[in-house]
């Protein structure tokens, strides 16, 4: 899109354009100077024929709301909704409201690939909150990077992709997995690790991090067994059998969707129960959205390496965990992608702000060392490789189904997604 | 692999995954019964089958939460109450199907397959309309979730008796109905020469509704069993229907004790390979076998001479 | 519904193909945007399959639910191709070993497996595109026809192998690229497949191919082989007493659904721009069933206009009420099945088909006597 020529009406400004820019100046005569969308006329903050008008800027939300990936996006799509009009009751972005389209991946890749083509060419949207799976990303990613749009993508993930079309509001591999690996080792005294994963890229490239950052720097430590299962699988009593066997000091599990809920309670009914940490569980794959699946009792006492929690306690978080319960009921719960969701439009806005533009290779440009005070997370910082500086914390299970958190690194950890040493 | 240990180690070990293929084997025959009910009996391909299953597991969940809410001093029970609200659910609901859909396609077995699909879907919708998009979880009364300490080693998994107990309960239940009453016997005269069965004064229509009532009513015991050990999600049942199918179409459609033996043998081979193989490569390997026994004996390990 | 006339095209059957073309080359290309005609370009990929299935199942009565396999082979041998001539050197420079699949280079693995070694050429990727779908089929087809196999076993034995297919494509995702298929495909012998351009010269030689396969179509439905697979359908036993090779001529229309589905498959992947084992599974081999079943199952033609509304109809639903969508399609299976069963084709043989009909005889009575073909076909 970025060699397109620049649409002749939106050069001068029509009798209605006009009529509609004076109702909003009488608005926003109530913002301080800078927001209001007289401030930013739109023929200067939009020079690529994006979906921006004098009052309106529309982006799209772009997730599965059917299909078996519906049960992990929703929360994605609520943190975004209410970031959206949470910016909205602050006077919107440049003084323009936000609007947005959703659309439905239906947890089909080639559907994803579609829609993204369609918020792109035919809405023009200035950016897009979407995608959770890697496959979801890797089919629409060559149509972003075609038509120059800009994605805001929440899950934690694998890393080995640094797209200039992206920002990755989760933590890559490394950040994830290093922290926590660190943390089992030297408070827990852990030796030998079970590596455990469903089948597909995601657990593959994490485990084959963690067995790295195991046999090469924590010392005297191994790795006694590796090993995948299919998507959906529900049996897990074989490999709880494996496991007795080899007496692991940590099991390592990387298990998604449906087989998450199998393997959890068929460990606690073969004996291993999580609270008796031996062998000790740490998940990087169960976040409190998970845990109403499983049954916070069935989990008991399992450890989970993220960036988020929803039982952090600061006042960003407690703010957030309210506003969130405000608009989607009482007994919702937070997860790490649905709080890295929520910053996704708050990162934009700071970037078109900081930018004073919605053309999106200004906002790129912009985006980077872009800061956030108010995340619920805490501080995070845009580092250059479109990732975010973020904390990694170790929280255990409990059993009303939320975490507590017993450990937090002291610095912001650095997003590496190429990381040297573990390829 | 096995150097390093002592002998009453592996002993253990070999007990426990032994019981782990036997546990594989029952949900095998809970997922497998009830389709072939239908299957064998009736023709009918049934591919809302999981969707019948996981409405057992619905009911289940909707009767913990009653339970929680009103019968706290039951709760430890209300598992036995639960798998009979599921029974008769599923079971009324496929009284229904048959009635609206099932019976105006017994001439075409191919189109009950597609038809049974377009069900499915709208089942799965109407559970995420209904109970949300996420999984909900089930609460198990404590006593069913723990493990059973046989020796110092040995630990055996309740959840896992339990799932026996009620496998081997249903397939009794079933035979009894199928070989010793008289609506057995009326099904099996139906499913042998539909014309005469009818000429004799059967009446084909309220049998073929209740076998495909109690068909989808075991579904929904089987499902409700499951909720111990799966998830409960508006697509949780198709994770069940490719190996329901198949341990059903190779035990040989209309046989009974066909299924049962081929949920056995393919339970084992998958436990076995799972233990010496990574997860991924058992399944396929399983699959792969049964599918070349298929095509060596496509009629399946038991099969009945049926005059077309 | 009829095969009354011996001739390769009755008048019926020249309006039909000639309205199709209309459409599909001129219609649609006009009325559409670049961004809805890629879109629809795609839909017809799956007309491919649905074609497949109607000489299959229709003429046939071989229901395959593994479509979506031969559809995925044909579709990953192109994709194979063009991720070679993606991944060059200079543009896998960051990698730890330049110049093989990015998804390999995760893996470890770091050198080309020898088994992609020949889908550097493209002609060996145009003929894979056919030839191994067609394999499949054959070893399918020989393991089962030649056993009497039939009816509801071939349609769930042909799911399993969809399902088997599926876990061993993610499984292998050192050589397959996993759960998230080859993505990130650019161009065709340095031809640039992501430009609109691109994408429109695409859409007519996609429609070109489709023609090809619905004459193949045509050709066999009308010749000895197509009387004999109806035949063989009403009354197998029969056919094969009067001394016919029941199992051969199943298996020759079985590779031949194969062959299409392989060559709709490989147009995915071009038009799309990439190839994953989501279009290879159970879900998306029934849906292309659904397809074919709506369109009618008995016509070639319906097939098309079949897989056209059914997708057309998915997207617009799904971008307006996405949770309608379930209970539309849901719906639009069991309404097929109960009261249309011939579908699209069906109701305009039924009801639009007489009216013309009567319209073009009541001219032509002034001129020579009523064509019999037409009203034949028409019955």
């Amino acid at each position: 899109m970025s060699d397109k020529k620049i649409p002749a009406k939106m050069a001068g400004p029509s009798r209605r354009a006009f009529m509609a820019g004076t109702a909003a100046m009488t608005a926003s005569l109530f913002l301080p100077k800078g927001l209001r969308a007289a401030d930013f006329p739109t023929a200067e903050v939009n020079t690529t024929g994006l979906a921006v008008t004098d009052d309106t800027v529309t982006i799209g939300i772009l997730h599965s709301v059917t299909g078996t990936m519906a049960i992990s996006e929703t929360g994605s799509v609520q943190a975004e909704k209410l970031a959206i009009d949470q910016i909205n009751a602050q006077g919107g972005i440049l003084g323009r409201k936000i609007e947005y389209i959703q659309e439905d991946g239906a947890s089909d890749w080639p559907t994803f690939a579609e829609k993204a083509r369609k918020l792109l060419v035919n809405d023009k949207v200035a950016s897009v909150m979407g995608c959770w799976t890697s496959a979801s990303r890797k089919a629409v990613l060559p149509v972003f990077e075609q038509h120059n749009g800009f994605l805001y993508y929440p899950t934690f993930y694998e890393g080995l992709e640094q797209s200039p079309n992206v920002i990755y509001t989760g933590q890559e591999a490394t950040q994830q997995i290093i922290a926590g690996l660190d943390w089992v080792s030297e408070t827990k005294g852990a030796k030998t690790f079970y590596l455990l994963g469903s089948d597909y890229i995601w657990p593959r490239t994490s485990n084959k991090i963690a067995r790295k950052h195991i046999e090469n720097f924590l010392e005297g430590s191994k790795v006694v067994g590796e090993e995948y299962y299919p998507l959906g699988h529900t049996q897990f009593n074989s490999v709880i059998n494996k496991i007795r066997l080899r007496k692991p000091d940590v099991i390592y599990a990387i298990v998604v969707g449906g087989s998450n809920v199998a393997f959890y309670k068929q460990l606690k009914a073969a004996g291993i129960d999580p609270t008796g940490e031996s062998p000790l569980v740490l998940t990087i794959s169960v976040t409190e959205d998970e845990i109403r699946g499983i049954g916070g009792e069935n989990i008991e006492g399992t450890y989970a390496c993220m960036k988020y929690f929803q039982s952090l306690q600061n006042d960003n978080n407690l703010e957030f965990v309210k506003a969130f319960k405000e608009m989607w009921g009482e007994d919702i719960v937070i997860g790490d992608v649905t709080q890295a969701a929520y910053l996704g439009p708050w990162l934009w806005k700071a970037a078109v702000e900081k930018a004073g533009s919605f053309d999106i290779n200004k906002v790129r440009e912009a985006q980077i060392g872009v800061e956030l005070d108010s995340a619920p997370e805490g501080y995070v910082k845009v580092h250059e490789n479109h990732h975010l500086w973020s904390k990694t914390r170790v929280g255990r299970a409990q059993a009303d189904g939320q975490y507590e958190v017993v450990f937090e690194t002291a610095e912001l950890v650095e997003p590496d997604p190429f990381p040297e040493g573990y390829q | 692999m096995f150097a390093d240990y002592s002998m009453s180690e592996l002993g253990a070990i070999f007990a426990m995954q032994g019981f782990a293929g036997l546990i594989l084997f029952s949900v095998f025959v809970l997922m497998a019964l009830g389709l072939a009910i239908i299957f064998g009996q009736m023709g009918v391909i049934n591919m809302a089958h999981g969707e019948f299953m996981i409405l057992g597991a619905y009911m289940t969940y909707l009767t913990s939460t009653l339970f929680e809410a009103y019968l706290p001093g039951l709760f430890s029970i209300y598992f036995f109450i639960a798998m009979i609200v599921a029974f008769f659910a599923s079971g009324l609901l496929g009284l229904f199907v048959e009635w609206s859909m099932i019976r105006h396609l017994y001439k075409r077995p191919l189109d009950t397959l597609l038809a049974t699909w377009g069900l499915s879907l709208i089942l799965q919708q109407v559970y995420r309309s209904v109970f949300g998009a996420r999984e909900v979880g089930v609460s198990i009364p404590d006593w069913m979730m723990g493990s059973l300490p046989l020796t110092d080693l040995v630990e055996i998994p309740i959840n896992g008796i339990f799932v026996m107990v009620l496998a081997v309960a249903i397939s009794l239940a079933v035979y009894y109905l199928m070989f010793r009453s008289s609506w057995g016997l009326q099904v099996r005269a139906i499913s042998q020469n539909r014309v005469m069965a009818d000429a004799v004064g059967i009446n084909t229509a309220w049998t073929d509704r209740l076998t495909f009532g109690i068909g989808c009513g075991v579904a929904g015991v089987a499902g409700s069993a499951f909720t111990m050990i799966g998830s409960t999600g508006p697509t949780a049942g198709q994770l069940y229907i490719v190996d329901t199918f198949l341990v059903v179409v190779f035990g040989g459609a209309g046989s009974l004790l066909g299924t049962i033996a081929s949920a056995f043998s393919i339970s084992q081979a998958q436990s076995i390979m799972e233990f010496f193989l990574s997860g991924s490569m058992a399944k396929v390997l399983t699959l792969l076998v049964v599918v070349g026994i298929l095509m060596i004996r496509p009629q399946g390990l038991f099969s009945l001479k049926l005059r077309k | 519904m009829s095969i009354a006339s011996n001739r390769l095209f009755t008048r019926q059957d020249i309006i039909g193909f000639a309205v199709l073309a209309a459409v599909v080359f001129i219609v649609l290309p006009l009325t559409l945007d670049s961004f809805r005609l890629n879109l629809f370009g795609k839909y017809l990929t799956y007309a491919f399959v649905a074609v497949g299935l109607v000489l299959c199942w229709g003429a046939g009565g071989i229901l395959s639910l593994g479509q979506g396999v031969f559809f995925g082979l044909g579709g990953y041998c192109m994709a194979m191709f063009l991720k070679l001539e993606a991944s060059t050197p200079e543009n896998t420079a960051i990698q730890s070993t330049p110049g093989i699949p990015d998804f390999m280079d995760w893996n470890q693995l770091t050198a080309l497996p020898w088994w992609w070694e020949p889908f550097n050429t493209l002609t060996f990727a145009l003929l894979a595109v056919v030839a191994v779908p067609v394999m499949f089929a054959f070893i399918i087809g020989v393991a089962m026809f030649r056993r009497r196999v039939g009816g509801v076993y071939f349609a769930i034995i042909t799911q399993a192998f969809a399902a088997i297919l599926t876990i061993l494509i993610i499984g292998q995702q050192g050589f397959t690229g996993g759960v998230n298929g080859i993505t990130d495909l650019r161009t065709l012998q340095g031809w640039d497949i992501r430009t609109d351009a691109a994408k429109e010269t695409l859409y007519y030689v996609n429609g070109v191919l489709l023609f090809s396969c619905l004459l193949i179509a045509q050709f066999v439905r009308k010749s000895k082989l197509g009387r004999l697979l109806i035949a063989m359908r009403d009354q197998e036993d029969r056919v094969r007493f009067s001394g016919y090779d029941v199992a051969s001529f199943k298996i020759f229309i079985f590779c031949l659904g194969a062959a299409f589905a392989g060559i709709g498959g490989a147009m995915f992947t071009l038009q799309v721009g990439f190839m994953s084992p989501t279009l290879v599974g159970i879900v998306p081999s029934i849906e292309m069933v659904i397809f074919c079943a709506v369109g009618g199952r008995l016509s070639i033609i319906g097939a098309v206009y079949g897989a056209l509304l059914v997708n057309w109809a998915k997207t617009s639903l799904s971008e307006s009420f996405p949770e309608l969508w379930l209970f539309g399609l849901g719906g639009l299976f069991i309404a097929v099945v109960m009261l249309f069963p011939n579908g699209l084709a069906g109701l305009y043989a039924d009801h639009v088909a007489p009216r013309i009909d009567r319209l073009l005889s009541r001219k032509s009575a002034d001129v020579g006597p009523a064509d019999d073909t037409a009203r034949a076909a028409a019955e």
